[in-house]
Parts: structure tokens; C-alpha cells; sequence
């Protein structure tokens, strides 16, 4: 069996002890559910000088509503995503997502903060977050500070959190008039997405007031579809619209072939995926 | 079943004797053997497909602290095992001494007090390779231009692996296929997968220096034919070595072949003095073990008058750096020639060359009687490309073609003889569980609709249980099976044999066996395999041979006991061997029942101080060696039914209908269990299982991230039935199954597929049918794998 | 470092590096061998075990993270001689060829069966997706969970 170069190992008390360790450590890695990193440390792509488990923070094990806010720990898990009464009701593509990331004893395991930090462009949640417009509080030793997702990524397992900050929450305004989904093509259950679209819209009067559009695995990261988010809004959700706006998706993706597809294809999925999902948000909001 | 007393014997749904022991997680696998001061090996692999070794350095890693020892090619001149044969009369290097001729070749070996220590070693070794281009398609093997691989071989000049074989008759094929009214031609590839077990392998080596014993626990399918190996590789002597399988987490043929791992765990073993312990990892596994199948084939088949008449095929087998495929010595490419499957043809013809890739050796079964699934799938997809052509249902041009039960046994154009069979009545079957007419107006329907669903028709002949003596050897070894049986005082029974189980449920299928012809409840059957001090010398369990030769082998021995016992029973009843009739468990008068002799109270008699027949000896044992006369002739009839989504081009298998006939069913919930399991082994292969290369050999699928094997949710209920045509020359009339849902459902799946797409116009996909390789297809741009 | 562990109810303590994966701790120091791997990546199942009731792959966590908790292995469902109804399922329908994934099924089922009494078989197929079996093609183990689901209270032998 691969087995993981040697490290150091502290269990954090506190989430600013652990950013001080963060800080005190160089090449320390954070682990929570460690379904992303142990691997890549049994392959030996990864080798951290020292893990830092944040597991006791139960702290930030929570989803819950503050004010006009749904806000989510980043210790919680993809089985309480999944099974969020709360997050069902507002935003229901979380749980489309998450019944079909990875696997149910995974998803006991995985964290949304951990899924974010990964910043792998094939993870789901990534696009489930940025369609609903989400931000991300993170942490450091000075305090917190707040990004928009669509600001979070910034190029291939690179995101806005620093040196010796920890992502702590995600944040997702409730707006009247929403509905979401989540759509994904994989080649068997469990593996990541050929291609994933994510979408949401409001919608107010017959009128879409606002959409948000993102696509999983078919760019360096995450996808922000703004040119077809500015196409919905203002106008009344229709089948030529989504295929409109699919064929923007197509456009806009910039896919890299592997062995889930070709080019032609993820466009192709890119495409199909955005209107699927953005014809189950509108039923949803108007439902 | 029937009974003695109230308990139930012989065969039937008897529950498994060995599941006592895993659902407790009692089992007892190859990791979970702890030997006192046991050391680690982990092995250092190339990362290049093709490349000179110029330097190889081992001193950093000597150095860490923990490490005992670093094996090289050099280390292994000075024992003269660094080469070994293989079972295609090959040579594979050990360990890379001149060069690496793929990608996970091995290259070091490091012998450390854990496998933690052993791991980080191996980055400590610095290897000096200088790349050469690297030879990945097989296409382009021979040509002229091509880096020559095998440049350790004297006079190989070519990347030729073996001499182009032939079957058949070419001229009377061609004859056919001129008379022929319709003719239709295909490129059909079975690209590379892999049998990928569970458990992956490994091997435990402990060699005493003192009494130059060697003691090896590895989860091999063939412990006896192994043991002979590594007689010869080693310079042991045989009855030193003594190889213990205990259990085994699957094999599917990846358990056959032995591995440069196994050699080095000897090795390093009688270098360090202590037991060493190997395990290799998944990416092991995957990356250099023995993959199955990766077949090119050209194929043309004819029909005249709404029947098959003819076929040719034309192939290339890629056996990557070292031909280390698995098949009888007479028969390089394996039973591929049964390909003319399950139809009365005129003529046939097949050539099939072997060539060298930079790709990891192997070519055994992966749940396959040597390459017959690579010729199911071949004839399969071509019949069902010839129906399409001739705008008929693929059912009815079967129906029209198949070899009637009335020409059994039944000699095909390539030289085979079936045993017996009774196609029409399976097919049938198959169409009443499927509802086949009610299937084909849903499409009509739903092709209507817009809906994308297909219909696929597999039906396949085995050949199975390798086999007489006069035809079948592997190395120079006949491919027979023992069986000893030992009746003791009490009537309990031990059965030892050469089968070796990886989960196809030994312990309970030949007890049964045993119990139906002595009458000894299963549960007093002890069944003994997996030590080749304990067991009788055969040839192992691959091919679907367990039942068709070891079976028959514990029917025989067991009858032998029983002949015995009738003349102790004669001689208890005051009566002569011929005037006694038997029934289960029972000698008895002819013309008098009530008078007679269990087989205990004979098996008291047998141990007892009472006298027994002239010149016979006491005790109730006997031992036979099995050699089958021909092969068994399992077949099936499979109908899948899927759906594709026409936006996204994925495939679900919504039904699976398996209609086989195996003959006689020893224990039928262990039969449905195999075809299950070989049923999900199709719809992996046929959906996602693949491996494949990119230009420089680099291996695209080597850990289950990427080498997908089906869940769960990608496998639907399957849906069976059976046929009972006994085999007539088994001495149960039992014809082996374990591999036939593996080698019968890919065509269905794939012709599914296609008939799913016909509204598209789409008469052709490769496996496997991922959702970009159908979409390419619906595009119009259907392009074979690499 | 030290670790100590709750392990089928009692406290196993050893002297480990952090690296060390809880699937060797298991098998290593009180010698479960029960639990199994079959990859490297979290993919096959083979190493289920339970933390804290939760299914849990023992080849992707520390056996310093799971310091505090309480794991439980398929050595623990016999209880006094009695299998468990997951067990005695298994068994009544040849839910196991070779037996190498079992210990992990019986885990990630035993988990299922204690949230949700009476699964669907589409719950249970669902339930047992990060689980690889290469021998049964999933039919007979979802049939086991069935029978386990409605012989919960049967009296099952050793």
C-alpha cells in the first residue's frame, strides 16, 4: 500500500492556534477530511512538513440562518450538506451536488472548506457556491476578511486564501424568487465530472432578476459564465433563452481534453449541462 | 436435494462452508500473515516506457536508516535470477538490468523493517535512464522505422512475438465468401483491461538457510505449477519449496502468471535470512500485472440465404514487452479460434501475429478461457453487424444460423467438437424472460420520442476445462488435476485437490459433490486446497476448469471409493458386488431394498479388526489423477436492454437477461452468484474498465481513479434463467460457468449501444462506451482507443 | 508519538509515527486483520470501518486523527456468539464470493441499517456506491440488507 513521506502532526485547539502553527510552520498544510490530501501524500505528489487537524474545531461545524444569510462552516461535511432541511429549501443544488460528489463514506468525511481550498477545477462545489453568489470569510491572525467566490479562484489549486489564513465560512444571501440545480455527466458514479453546471436564478415578475452560472471541469477552474448570466437577466426564462445561454457555456468553457473527453465534447456537455440546469432553477423558483 | 436421515445431501442451494470465517473478518489473506522477524520489500519502477539504464544508485537509500538491503539486476546475475521464463516460453527480466521496456517495469528492490521505511527508500535511489522513443501502438509494432524492444533476445530483429498463427481453412473461406449473397466487414477491437482482483498480489518468501527449505505464502491460482517454476528458476529442489494460498481476494486470471516481485521476494529472502514480505500496491497492479485482452482484429463474415456462412479475421495481439500470456503450449493465441462461435459455418479462417510493445506484458484471462472472449465479442458484434445489414432482426439470423441440437457433437471449421448443446430453446428462453417482442414495440415508441434505447443480443459458445492430455500443456505440464479422498472411521470425509478457490466456493461445491456420490452430508466433507504439501499435483483454477477437471476429478475418486466400498458391502451382506444396487448414501440387495449397507456402516467395517474381501487392504481412500477427454461447452443466451441519453450521450444497462447453460448445476445459488459477478465484470468492461496509453507509454488508468470499475448503481438487477443440456462426457454432466457472463455480456452491452443509436445512423462503437467515445460515435466520429 | 484509541470498545495504545494510517493501526497493534485495502485512493471500500457509528475508509485517516474516537471493526458485530442480522444476511444470500470486500460492506451496511431501518434497494445500492466488489455484481449484497432489514430482531446462530 502507498504510504505518506513523514511529517509532524499537531491537533488544533483553536482556529488561532492553528493559523499561528500555520504562520510558525513553513510548508504546513491544514487537514480536515483529508480525502484530497492523503492521497496526493501516499503518491508522494504532496509532502507537508507538518499537518495541522482542525477536526476538533466543531466550531465551524455549522449551517445555519443568520438574517438575511445561510451561513456555513467550513468543517461541515458534504453528509450535512446533503441532508440540510435549510439548504434544501433555499438553495436545493447542494443537494443535487452532493449526491454525486465522491461517495456516501467520503461525504462523511469531506469537508466544503476543504473542497474550496482543493480548487481542483473538476470539484463540485466550487460552481454549486459561485452560481449562488457566495463569499467566503477567511481568517487570519489580523482577522477576518470576505471574498466573493467569483474572486476566490485565482488559477489551477491557487485561491484567495494566504499564507497563514484559514477559510473558515461560506456565506449565501437568500433572495426571494430563487431556485437552483446542479448537473453533472461522469463517466461512473463517484468520479469527478467530465463536465458540471451549476446555475441559479431569481426571478420576479415573469422576469429573471438575476441568474448565476458556473461550470466544473472544463477550464483550469472554475468557470464563471457572466457573459450568459448578463443574457438572462431582465428577461422572462424561456427553452430558447437556456439554449442560448447553453451555447454561451459552450463558447466560454475552455476545456482541456483528458481521458473523461475530447474538447468538442465537454463544449458539447458544457452546453447541454447549463440549460438542464438552469431549466430545473426556474421550475424550481417558479414552483 | 436428497437426504439421509433428515439431513440434506449432495446437490442443491447449500450455503457456503467458508462464509463462517469472512463475515467475521476471520479470513486469512496473504497481508494478514505475520511471520516473526519479517522484513518489507516495496520495489522501485521505471517511470519511462522505453529507456537505457545507464546507472543505477543505491547508496542514499542503503544509508537510511531501517533499510537491510537494495536488490538490483546485478545482485540477481550473481544468483542467476535476473531473467525468468515466463509461461509463453518467453524471458521477462526480473529486474531492468540493460533497459526498461515499460512503464512500471521493475528496477530496484528494497528490503526494509516496514513498508513506511521500504517506500521512502525507493525515492532514495537515483537512476540514471537515457529515454529511446517508446513503441505504443501495436499497428505500428513491425514497422521498419520502429525501435526494436526485445534487443536482448539473439536473432530478434523485429518486434515479432511469436510467428504468425493460423486456423482454418483459408481457401474453402474464400470459396464461402464468393458464393456469399451478403458481406460485411468490421475493425473490432477488444482493448486492454484488467482482471484487477481486490486483493492485489504478493508473496510472502521465508527461506530457512539452514535446512534449505523454502516456505512461500502467495495467492496464486496455479500453487503446483508455480512450485515446479520456481524449482527451475531457483535451482531448488521441488520438495523444498512449499507454496501456501490460503485465502485468496480474487484472482480473475491476474493470479496466474508468476511476477518479477515473487522472484525478488525470494531472493531477498535467501539473501536476508528472514521471511520477506511483498504487497505491491493498486498503481502496481494496474501498471504491471498481467492486463487482458488488447486485441486488433479485421474481420469480414458472409451470409447467403438469410444464414452465416463464412468468417475471417485477421488479428493483432499486443503482448506488450514480454509475451507472457497465458495458454496452452500448442495454442499461441490461446482458444481464439473458437470464433466461430455458436453457428454451423461453411468455412472459417483465422491468422493471428503477435507482436512486442512498450506496454506491461500479461495477455491472460481476465475471467476468460484463453482469448475466447476475445472471439465471442468478435463473432458477436459481427453477426450482429451482418443482421444490420441485412435489415433482419439479429435474433432471427441467429435462430436461422445456430448448429442444431441434432449435430452434436459437432465439429467446427476450426476444430473444435462441441459437446452438446441446445441453442434454440436458451435463445428462447432468454426472449420469454426479456419479453422480446414487448422490448422492441417500447423502442419503436420511444424511438418516436426522441429516446435513444437499444437491444443487444449476445449468444456464446465456451470451451472450457483445459484439458486432455493429448492436446493441452502449460510449460511442458499436462493440464490434469488430482483428487485424493480419505473416508475415515467416523464417516467423515477430507477431500484434498489441486483446485485452488479465490472465492468461486470450493469448500462447498465439492463437498456436495463428494456427499451426491457417497452420501456423506456436506458439512462432514472437509475440503482441502491452497498447500501443495497437503494437496495432490494439478494445474490450479483458471478457464472455468475447476468443475470440468478438478470436479470430475473428485466424481471419480469418489466413485472409486465407492467401488470399494460395495465389495466390503458384498462381503458384510453375504452377497456378491454385482447383485448390489446403489442409492445415496446406500448399498442394497437388488430385488431386496430393506437389506443393505450405509456408507457408514461399510466405512466402520473398512477401519474395523473384521475381515475384509481377499487381498484388499482396510481403510476407505482413494486418490485419482483427472484427465478430461475433451472440453466442456458452456453457452448463453444474453439480452440487454439500455438507454442512452441522447443529449449526453451516456449509457445506462436499464435490464440484463442471462440465459446460460452450463449442464448439470452442482450448487445453482453459487452458479447465479458467478454469473452476477462476471455479469458486472461485462458492464465494467464494456462501459469504463479500460487501459490505455498516451503517446510516450505513458499509462492513463493506473489507479482506481481512473481504471473504473462498475458500483453498485452502474449494475442493474440481473435478470437470469437456465437450460440444463448435460455434458456427456463429465462424469456429472457439468460443464464449467464461472467465466462465461464475462465473456458473453460485453457484445450484448456494446450491440445494445449501437442498436440504441440506429436512428443515427451509427453502426459501429468501440468499447468501452464512455459517454465521449458514444457521443464521438454520434457525431459520426467513432475513433478506436490506443 | 503516543496514541491511544477506542478500538471495538477498548483503549489500544501505541507508540506510532503521525503517519502511520489507521488501517495498520488496526491491523498492526490489536491484530484486527478483519479490515482490508484494496487501493490507494479512497476508491475501493475495502478498508470500512466505523467511527463513532459513521463509516469511515480506515486508508484515508491518521491513526492520529481518530485519537478520542471510537472505531469499530467487523471483529466487533459478533456479540456473545450471536451475529449480527448483517451477518447472518450475508450468509443466507450469498452476498460473498471471496470475501475480501465483505468486512467493508458489513461495516458501511451495518452503518446504513442503523440510520435507516428499512432501505430501499435503491437506498442500499446507493449506500454501498464507494464500495468495490469484484466477485457478486452488488445483487446478492443488496439482498442481504434486505433480509438483515426484515429479520432485525431474528434469532441468528453462530
Amino acid at each position: 500500500m502507498q504510504t505518506p513521506a513523514r511529517f509532524d502532526y499537531e491537533r488544533a485547539t483553536s482556529l488561532q492556534g492553528a493559523i499561528a502553527s500555520l504562520k510558525e510552520h513553513e510548508d504546513s498544510r491544514i487537514i480536515a477530511g483529508g480525502h484530497s490530501l492523503l492521497p496526493m501524500m501516499k503518491l508522494r505528489l504532496a509532502s507537508p512538513t507538518r499537518l495541522i487537524d482542525i477536526n476538533d474545531l466543531t466550531d465551524l461545524q455549522y449551517i445555519r440562518e443568520e438574517g438575511d444569510e445561510i451561513a456555513i462552516g467550513a468543517l461541515t461535511r458534504h453528509v450535512e450538506l446533503l441532508k440540510s432541511e435549510l439548504l434544501a429549501e433555499h438553495f436545493p443544488l447542494f443537494k443535487d451536488a452532493e449526491l454525486v460528489i465522491a461517495d456516501p463514506v467520503v461525504r462523511n468525511r469531506g469537508t466544503i472548506g476543504g473542497s474550496l481550498c482543493q480548487a481542483d477545477a473538476a470539484e463540485d462545489l466550487s460552481a454549486v457556491c459561485a452560481a449562488v453568489k457566495a463569499t467566503v470569510v477567511i481568517t487570519g491572525a489580523d482577522g477576518t476578511r470576505t471574498v466573493p467566490m467569483d474572486q476566490f479562484h485565482l488559477g489551477p489549486w491557487t485561491t484567495a486564501v494566504g499564507e497563514g489564513e484559514i477559510l473558515t465560512e461560506v456565506r449565501i444571501a437568500k433572495r426571494p424568487g430563487g431556485g437552483s440545480a446542479h448537473e453533472k455527466v461522469e463517466r461512473r458514479a463517484g468520479d469527478w465530472a467530465i463536465a458540471a453546471a451549476s446555475a441559479a436564478v431569481w426571478i420576479d415578475g415573469g422576469v429573471i432578476t438575476d441568474a448565476g452560472i458556473a461550470l466544473s471541469a472544463v477550464g483550469l477552474t472554475t468557470i464563471d459564465l457572466t457573459r450568459a448570466e448578463e443574457l438572462l437577466r431582465g428577461q422572462p426564462p424561456s427553452e430558447e433563452l437556456f439554449e442560448q445561454a447553453g451555447a454561451i457555456a459552450s463558447e466560454d468553457c475552455m476545456p482541456i481534453p483528458d481521458s473523461r473527453g475530447p474538447v468538442d465534447y465537454k463544449r458539447h456537455l458544457a452546453g447541454v449541462l447549463t440549460k438542464r440546469a438552469l431549466r430545473k432553477a426556474t421550475a424550481r423558483a417558479l414552483s | 436435494m436428497t437426504a439421509v436421515g433428515d439431513r440434506p445431501i449432495g446437490f442443491g442451494p447449500l450455503k457456503r462452508k467458508e462464509d463462517a470465517r469472512f463475515i467475521r473478518g476471520k479470513g486469512n489473506y496473504l497481508d494478514d500473515i505475520r511471520l516473526p522477524g519479517m522484513v518489507h520489500m516495496a520495489i522501485l519502477r521505471s517511470p519511462f516506457a522505453h529507456a537505457k539504464i545507464n546507472s543505477i544508485d543505491t547508496s542514499a537509500a542503503l544509508a537510511l536508516p531501517g533499510v537491510a538491503a537494495v536488490i538490483t539486476a546485478k545482485d540477481l546475475e550473481t544468483l542467476g535470477l535476473a531473467w525468468m521464463p515466463t509461461i509463453s516460453y518467453d524471458t521477462q527480466a526480473v529486474l531492468a538490468g540493460d533497459k526498461v521496456r515499460f512503464q512500471g517495469q521493475e528496477v530496484a528492490a528494497v528490503i526494509a523493517i516496514d513498508e513506511y521505511i521500504a517506500r521512502d527508500a525507493l525515492q532514495l535511489i537515483d537512476v540514471d535512464y537515457e529515454p529511446l522513443p517508446a513503441v505504443v501502438n501495436a499497428r505500428k509494432a513491425l514497422d521498419e522505422d520502429a525501435p526494436l524492444i526485445r534487443d536482448d533476445k539473439d536473432g530478434q530483429l523485429d518486434n515479432l512475438a511469436s510467428p504468425t498463427w493460423e486456423a482454418g481453412d483459408e481457401e474453402s473461406t474464400d470459396k464461402a465468401f464468393a458464393e456469399a449473397d451478403t458481406i460485411v466487414s468490421r475493425d473490432i477491437i477488444y482493448p486492454r483491461c484488467h482482471p484487477a482482483p481486490l486483493e492485489t498480489c504478493g508473496m510472502i518468501a521465508d527461506f530457512n538457510p539452514e535446512t534449505g527449505q523454502l516456505d512461500l505464502y502467495n495467492g496464486n491460482q496455479a500453487p503446483h505449477a508455480h512450485r515446479t517454476v520456481y524449482a527451475h528458476v531457483a535451482g531448488l529442489a521441488e520438495h523444498m519449496i512449499r507454496i501456501k494460498c490460503n485465502d485468496i481476494g480474487g484472482g480473475f486470471g491476474n493470479k496466474v502468471p508468476v511476477y518479477p516481485g515473487y522472484v525478488c521476494a525470494i531472493a531477498g529472502s535467501i539473501v536476508a535470512g528472514v521471511p520477506v514480505k511483498w504487497i505491491e500496491d493498486r498503481s502496481e497492479n494496474l501498471m504491471s500485472t498481467g492486463f487482458a485482452r488488447d486485441y486488433i482484429m479485421k474481420s469480414d463474415i458472409c451470409a447467403k440465404d438469410g444464414k452465416i456462412t463464412g468468417l475471417r479475421v485477421d488479428v493483432i495481439a499486443d503482448h506488450g514487452a514480454f509475451d507472457s500470456t497465458a495458454q496452452p503450449t500448442k495454442f499461441p493465441a490461446g482458444f481464439f479460434h473458437i470464433v466461430c462461435g455458436s453457428y454451423d459455418l461453411q468455412a472459417s479462417h483465422v491468422k493471428v501475429k503477435a507482436v512486442y510493445t512498450n506496454k506491461a506484458p500479461g495477455g491472460v484471462a481476465y475471467r476468460c478461457s484463453f482469448r475466447i472472449t476475445e472471439a465471442v465479442y468478435l463473432v458477436e458484434r459481427m453477426v450482429e453487424a451482418l443482421a444490420l445489414e441485412m435489415h433482419i432482426d439479429p435474433i432471427d439470423l441467429r435462430m436461422q444460423s445456430f448448429i442444431g441440437t441434432e449435430q452434436f457433437p459437432y465439429e467446427t471449421t476450426t476444430g473444435w467438437t462441441y459437446d452438446s448443446g441446445d441453442y434454440h430453446k436458451t435463445m428462447r428462453v432468454a426472449m420469454d424472460i426479456a419479453g422480446y417482442e414487448d422490448l422492441r414495440q417500447e423502442q419503436e415508441e420511444k424511438r418516436a420520442r426522441g429516446e435513444l434505447m437499444g437491444i443487444g443480443i449476445s449468444f456464446f459458445t465456451e470451451g472450457v476445462g483445459a484439458g486432455p492430455r493429448k492436446h493441452m500443456d502449460i510449460l511442458g505440464l499436462a493440464m490434469n488435476d488430482g483428487a485424493d479422498l480419505r473416508v475415515h472411521p467416523s464417516g467423515k470425509a477430507v477431500v484434498s485437490l489441486s483446485a485452488q478457490t479465490q472465492g468461486q466456493g470450493h469448500e462447498t461445491t465439492f463437498a456436495q459433490i463428494v456427499a451426491e456420490e457417497l452420501g456423506i452430508p456436506p458439512e462432514d466433507v472437509e475440503v482441502r486446497h491452497g498447500d501443495t504439501d497437503k494437496s495432490p499435483y494439478g494445474l490450479g483454477t483458471y478457464g472455468s476448469r475447476s468443475t470440468p477437471v478438478s470436479g470430475a476429478a473428485v466424481a471419480v475418486v469418489s466413485r472409486k471409493v465407492r467401488d470399494k466400498a460395495r465389495a466390503i458391502a458384498a462381503q458384510m451382506l453375504e452377497t456378491r458386488p454385482e447383485d448390489l444396487a446403489w442409492e445415496k448414501g446406500r448399498w442394497y440387495v437388488k430385488g431386496d431394498p430393506s437389506v443393505g449397507a450405509t456408507i457408514f456402516d461399510i466405512t466402520e467395517r473398512a477401519y474395523s479388526g473384521d475381515s475384509l474381501p481377499e487381498g484388499m487392504e482396510g481403510g476407505l481412500d482413494a486418490q485419482v489423477i483427472y484427465d478430461p477427454p475433451n472440453l466442456t461447452y458452456p453457452y448463453g443466451a444474453y439480452i440487454a436492454v439500455v438507454d442512452v441519453d441522447p443529449e449526453t450521450a451516456h449509457v445506462t444497462v436499464r435490464r440484463f437477461i442471462a440465459v446460460d447453460d452450463c449442464g448439470v448445476r452442482i450448487n445453482p445459488m453459487i452458479v447465479d452468484g458467478q454469473i452476477h459477478g462476471g455479469l458486472a465484470e461485462g458492464v465494467g468492461i464494456a462501459l469504463m474498465e479500460v487501459i490505455t496509453f498516451d503517446e510516450e507509454g505513458n499509462c492513463l488508468n493506473g489507479s482506481f481513479m481512473d481504471y473504473l470499475i462498475p458500483t453498485a448503481l452502474e449494475c442493474p438487477d440481473f435478470e437470469l434463467g437456465a437450460t440444463v443440456t448435460p455434458c456427456p462426457h463429465h462424469p456429472l454432466g457439468a460443464k464449467g460457468v464461472g467465466e462465461s457472463p464475462n465473456v458473453g455480456s460485453p457484445p450484448a452491452i456494446v450491440n445494445a449501444v449501437i442498436d440504441a443509436l440506429q436512428p443515427l445512423g451509427v453502426n459501429h462503437v468501440d468499447m468501452p462506451c464512455t459517454p465521449a467515445r458514444v457521443w464521438a460515435a454520434m457525431q459520426g466520429n467513432a475513433a478506436p482507443p490506443q | 508519538m503516543n496514541i491511544s484509541i477506542n478500538i471495538n470498545g477498548e483503549t489500544v495504545t501505541r507508540d506510532v509515527e503521525p503517519r502511520t494510517l489507521l488501517v495498520h493501526f488496526i491491523r498492526d497493534t490489536p491484530g484486527l486483520t478483519g479490515t482490508h485495502w484494496g487501493c490507494d485512493t479512497s476508491n475501493c471500500g475495502a478498508c470500512v470501518v466505523q467511527m463513532d457509528g459513521q463509516p469511515l475508509k480506515s486508508c484515508t485517516a491518521l491513526a492520529a486523527m481518530c485519537e478520542g474516537h471510537e472505531i469499530r471493526t467487523v471483529e466487533a458485530l459478533e456479540v456473545d456468539g450471536k451475529l449480527d442480522p448483517i451477518q447472518q444476511g450475508f450468509h443466507e444470500k450469498h452476498a460473498l464470493q471471496c470475501g475480501f470486500c465483505t468486512p467493508g460492506m458489513l461495516m458501511t451496511t451495518r452503518a446504513l441499517l442503523d440510520e435507516n431501518p428499512d432501505p430501499t434497494e435503491a437506498e442500499i445500492r446507493m449506500a454501498i456506491s464507494g464500495s468495490i466488489c469484484r466477485c457478486t455484481g452488488y445483487q446478492n449484497i443488496v439482498a442481504a440488507v434486505r433480509w438483515a432489514a426484515e429479520n432485525a430482531e431474528a434469532e441468528v446462530q453462530s
